[in-house]
């Protein structure tokens, strides 16, 4: 616990940057990099992903992040997430996080459903223990009952969608990541995840950061919101403040 | 420190869930399935005991010949194809690495843990030669357990170096096969190490897997007469025959400790100051 963080923040992001080195060209092989540094030819141009970031999101509040493609939205979900180390700043997270970043990381297509569950569940942090009581409740939401014992390749993308998202799911995290990618599945299913969320939200009181730059959703199901432009921290605000703003920019800019 | 067992429990069923994904898929669609770990070694032996036994003869101390070569092959092999899958781990797990928070050092473990699997079924197939030369075992193989946790260690440590420099180079890959080859043959696998001049043999020293082989050996041969010529002489002057392999001495032990431990502790440092920027290359 460091001092200065007031105890209901279950995200805070304090003065985050995140530079990536770009290489002028690739150099992936020895022979290559060897000539450059002889010949003092390594130059790297730096890209500024993300710069001083600054926000904290309260516990139980929905949080949204908006911003253009390409603005660095995901590169702070990942940060957040724990992927990536930021360059400077730094990132806590209160709690454990369930990140619908990437759905079914780790899926091994050749393996069966039963066994994808196991092996997705272990690297999303869950025990032995915990996949075998909640097993029946994974297949029963992603309502994949006959296909349990089939390898996964046989299985259409919805299906494998609706797997991954049941099992990232089927625990209550204290913070739940929100990605786009969520718009797989039927229409069915689709109100299923959304159902899902809602009760994360109403009745445990899960944390959500939620990214869009789909406008409307994220003033529909958020409280407070952030606009990233360019790796710059535009505004922190409540969300009408932030999506009017964000609209104005957009207007302006057609 | 609870927070710290939790997460090795974590990691640790993480590597066995990987292990047994990798075994499955293995020997997935293929008829006799798991048996070829076993057949595998087995069919090699005999193939270079074929070849080998027409080019150079073995002399003393590599009789039984194809005990000789099958102890040899099964160990090397265990570390040929860990280092050589472990190089590839970090890059083969890019997919991963990019999008969950995972201890990184699990990938490169999980690749020698599952050849270590392998190697226990291959060990059946020593088990055969052994009885097929009526090599009677001894107490020596009691040793088997510890010669097996310096070679892992030796594979995990080659495994890191080499998987961590090959996110940044991926030459490292192709130039690790080309090692393997030449270490197969500079190690004393298919012959024996008294055909080496005396300089040489004491280069030879130096080799980690010729100790690695030679401790096999060691604890599996102890006590295997040289030639059954000398052992008739021997019984018939009422004097012991020496025997070749011995059980390995103290300094043998530690020689190959810290042969594995050198190796360990610098690939976890070359490791872990790299793994950091693993994402922005893979």
């Amino acid at each position: 616990m460091s001092e200065g963080i007031e105890p209901q923040a279950a995200v805070v992001v304090e003065d985050v940057s995140m530079v990536f080195n770009i290489a002028n060209e690739q150099l992936n092989s020895l022979k290559e990099y060897m000539l450059k540094l002889v010949k003092r030819e390594l130059f790297f141009k730096e890209f500024c992903a993300l710069k001083n970031i600054s926000l904290q999101v309260e516990k139980g509040d929905v949080f949204g992040i908006v911003g253009v493609n390409g603005s660095g939205k995901s590169t702070l979900l990942k940060i957040v997430a724990g992927v990536l180390e930021p360059t400077r700043g730094s990132c806590t997270v209160r709690g454990t996080i369930a990140p619908l970043i990437e759905l079914g990381a780790g899926f091994d297509l050749e393996l069966t459903a039963r066994e994808n569950i196991f092996l997705n569940g272990s690297l999303l942090g869950y025990s032995r223990l915990y996949i075998k009581e909640h097993f029946d409740e994974i297949v029963e939401f992603a309502d994949l009952w006959e296909f349990l014992e089939l390898p996964m390749k046989n299985y259409s993308s919805g299906m494998i969608a609706r797997i991954a998202f049941a099992i990232a799911t089927v625990i209550v995290p204290d913070v739940l990541i929100v990605d786009e990618t969520l718009a797989v599945g039927d229409m069915f299913f689709q109100e299923k995840c959304e159902a899902r969320i809602n009760t994360l939200i109403q009745e445990y009181g899960t944390t959500v950061l939620f990214v869009s730059h789909d406008i409307n959703q994220v003033e529909r199901i958020c409280e407070r919101a952030v606009w990233i432009e360019k790796g710059h921290q535009q505004m922190l605000g409540t969300v009408d403040e932030v999506c009017e703003a964000y609209r104005m920019r957009e207007k302006g800019a057609l | 420190m609870n927070n710290i067992s939790e997460r090795l429990k974590h990691d640790w069923f993480i590597l066995a869930n990987l292990v047994s994904k990798d075994f499955k898929l293995k020997y997935r669609r293929s008829i006799l399935g798991v048996l070829w770990s076993v057949l595998n070694p087995f069919l090699m032996m005999v193939v270079l005991a074929l070849v080998f036994s027409f080019i150079f003869r073995g002399d003393d101390a590599s009789q039984p010949f194809p005990v000789y070569l099958i102890l040899g092959t099964t160990l090397f092999n265990l570390m040929a194809v860990s280092t050589t899958a472990g190089a590839n781990s970090i890059i083969e797990a890019a997919p991963l690495i990019k999008k969950i928070r995972i201890n990184k050092l699990i990938f490169p473990l999980e690749k020698v843990l599952f050849e270590l699997v392998n190697f226990a079924l291959s060990l059946i197939a020593v088990a055969v030669v052994l009885i097929y030369f009526q090599v009677a075992p001894t107490l020596n193989l009691l040793f088997l357990p510890l010669l097996l946790l310096y070679v892992v260690i030796f594979s995990v440590g080659l495994s890191l170096l080499l998987s961590a420099l090959a996110v940044f180079f991926r030459d490292i890959i192709y130039l690790w096969s080309v090692v393997i080859t030449a270490w197969t043959y500079a190690t004393p696998l298919f012959w024996p190490i008294n055909a080496l001049p005396e300089w040489l043999a004491a280069v030879m020293k130096f080799n980690p897997m010729y100790q690695f082989v030679t401790y096999f050996r060691s604890i599996t041969m102890c006590g295997v007469p040289p030639k059954i010529s000398d052992l008739l002489t021997a019984t018939a002057s009422g004097t012991p025959y020496v025997a070749i392999w011995q059980t390995p001495s103290l300094k043998a032990n530690l020689i190959c400790v810290g042969m594995a431990l050198i190796t360990l502790v610098v690939g976890f440092l070359v490791f872990k100051a790299t793994q950091r920027r693993f994402i922005l290359y893979v």
